[in-house]
């Protein structure tokens, strides 16, 4: 443990630009493979294959997905699971959600990005701002607020949904957007995270020398340690905005307007209705699209922020 | 543990005595200033909600005599509730079963993981982790498609392996399936996690160990583990709060599912029924906080039983 956080401390301290902790500047260093590869064939056969077995594990749903949304309904119960069918529907199928109930999933994907990103911003400056206040300047209480803080990442945030609600619905914010936003905005882990990242990134003496030359407080923060902190801050974004995306006890509380809905909480309700059957309309085949598309824009993003994923979620564990 | 480290170096290093009055009350303000915004909102959003809910479940409304304060009432009927306590053990049980089952998958794969560096291992990284940028609720969509007889994936992977298709959905099967779905969601987060831990391990360690005679699985076990048991710990304290909150993949199998997972399933889904199809508030308020206190020692109970493992005070 304390060898760990010392390594990362001394890459700190080295230079200013250094990545959240040193990590993402090695994960691709790879040298132990190639060194006991030339001994050890046998067993690197054996974990080749256990490594593809494994990504068959976790991929084939995706696979089945992305098959049964290129396909009508007819096909999906009359086709084989994991390969195309005759014919290709993805097109009509993406065409059909913008028909029914008038393209009401559009604007479920919609609001999905309105409420990711609002609450995922929000809840970024808010920890920025915070993480900073706490690693750089020395006030009276700091240790008592900030272990409240800490022990409230313990506190379940399910548990607060149902009182939320009730607080809420007072002011007459329940089945609003803000319902949804406002709640995301809380974050203690983002506030953790961004502690760390401060203290490893911004170093006293230049917050000093920069006082020193007569820089204001505001001018130090957005100048000096808001372009160190980059890394960091596209960490703590992407958790919050994946956060918000995936939540569902919170929007499922809080919204009852079809129109409000997030994606999740949509295709759930399209499912329930076409499982329950009876007089419904079933939708098999816009609710397995809607699924495809909905999966897309998240995905796409972690492939292409990787260093930041890679590095950013392991933070909180090193300390 | 990471506050003192920058606390003792500043007030050694403040410039002039003279002035360290006026600058240090500057300097407080500032930092009070930097951390109002968020803590507003801890407060509205968290301590809030928190007093409310404790606050209303010490009432209790009824039709015939409106709302009345009953004290603990409400807890002494949740904690001999069949309902809640039998979602509580549920729980647990699956905390038992499942967090063991992702934290195996996690540790087998980093440990590979980090002794390859080919491109079949980095692509393996990646798709492991893919699950974790799926939302739950479209996860377990998929999967209650994939175990549903009506669609047949699971058919066509059975019989391809000559194997009778298992009823996932049956009461004495759900647990099973259930297990699967949420390690298929997080094992691949995990992964990341650990195996970003062993990365920072310094190499020379290793060196060491094979100029002593040990070998890759020695290596693991010895050296590996052990220097990675703080990442450990944190993965099992989250997969620990998760599970407790239990909620999003049952309610969604539900939907294929409705007998083998009612609506007391899990606490959480009792608090929401409680709250959302009878209107029972107070009740479900004396859920949720109990749900939360239980959560909170269970958590804090555990980093104060692994403190020497993950190294925190």
């Amino acid at each position: 443990m304390s060898t760990l956080s010392s390594t990362a401390d001394e890459t700190a301290a080295v230079g200013p630009r250094t990545t959240l902790t040193g990590l993402p500047a090695r994960i691709d260093r790879g040298p132990r493979g190639s060194r006991g590869g030339r001994r050890t064939g046998g067993r690197r056969i054996g974990s080749h294959v256990f490594l593809v077995i494994l990504a068959i594990y976790f991929v084939v749903p995706v696979w089945w997905l992305f098959v049964a949304a290129t396909k009508d309904t007819a096909g999906l119960f009359g086709s084989p699971a994991f390969w195309f069918d005759g014919r290709f529907a993805l097109f009509d199928n993406v065409a059909a959600l913008f028909q029914y109930q008038g393209g009401l999933y559009w604007r479920w994907l919609g609001n999905s990005f309105v409420y990711a990103f609002a609450g995922g911003i929000g809840a970024t400056a808010l920890s920025v701002l915070a993480g900073y206040g706490f690693a750089k300047y020395a006030f009276r209480g700091r240790g008592a607020v900030f272990s409240v803080i800490l022990g409230s990442v313990m506190v379940p945030l399910t548990a607060l949904v149902i009182p939320t609600f009730m607080l809420l619905s007072q002011y007459g914010i329940i089945n609003t957007p803000w319902a949804v936003i406002l709640p995301s905005l809380l974050s203690p882990f983002g506030v953790y995270l961004m502690r760390v990242s401060a203290q490893d990134a911004v170093p006293d003496e230049m917050l000093e020398a920069a006082r020193i030359d007569g820089a204001s407080e505001l001018r130090i923060f957005f100048q000096i340690a808001l372009p160190l902190l980059r890394p960091a801050i596209v960490t703590v974004l992407l958790l919050s905005v994946v956060g918000t995306w995936n939540n569902f006890f919170l929007p499922l509380a809080m919204l009852s307007d079809p129109q409000l809905l997030p994606v999740t909480v949509g295709l759930n309700r399209w499912t329930a209705l076409s499982n329950a059957g009876a007089g419904g309309e079933q939708v098999w085949n816009l609710i397995t699209s809607g699924a495809f598309i909905s999966v897309l824009p998240l995905l796409l993003s972690f492939l292409f922020l990787q260093r930041y994923w890679q590095g950013g979620l392991a933070v909180g564990s090193i300390r | 543990m990471t506050t003192r480290t920058v606390a003792e170096p500043r007030t050694a290093s403040t410039s002039p005595r003279r002035r360290g009055a006026t600058l240090s009350s500057r300097r407080q303000r500032w930092g009070w200033l930097f951390v109002t915004p968020f803590l507003i909102v801890f407060a509205l959003f968290l301590v809030f909600p928190l007093v409310y809910a404790f606050g209303m479940s010490l009432f209790t409304t009824t039709l015939a005599t409106g709302t009345a304060f009953t004290g603990a009432a409400n807890y002494l009927k949740a904690f001999t509730d069949p309902l809640f306590l039998g979602g509580m053990g549920r729980v647990l049980l699956y905390a038992v079963i499942m967090i063991p089952a992702q934290l195996l998958v996690a540790l087998a794969a980093a440990l590979v993981l980090d002794t390859l560096a080919t491109w079949l291992a980095k692509l393996t990284r990646l798709l492991i982790f893919a699950p974790y940028a799926i939302p739950v609720v479209i996860g377990a969509l998929m999967w209650s498609f994939l175990y549903s007889p009506r669609f047949g994936p699971a058919a066509t992977l059975f019989d391809f392996v000559g194997l009778a298709t298992p009823d996932f959905l049956a009461p004495d099967t759900i647990f099973g399936s259930l297990v699967n779905v949420v390690t298929w969601q997080w094992a691949g987060y995990y992964m990341v996690v650990i195996y970003a831990a062993l990365r920072s391990i310094d190499p020379a360690v290793y060196e060491a160990a094979r100029i002593d005679g040990a070998n890759g699985w020695q290596t693991a076990m010895h050296i590996k583990v052990p220097m990675i048991s703080s990442s450990m710990v944190m993965v099992v304290m989250f997969a620990l709060i998760g599970t407790l909150q239990f909620f999003t993949e049952p309610v969604v199998l539900r939907s294929v599912a409705q007998g083998a997972i009612d609506a007391a399933y899990t606490p959480n889904m009792y608090a929401f029924s409680l709250a959302f199809s009878y209107s029972q508030f107070n009740y479900a308020s004396a859920i949720a906080f109990s749900l939360g206190i239980l959560v909170f020692v269970g958590s804090y109970l555990f980093l104060f039983l692994t403190r020497k493992q993950s190294g925190l005070k």
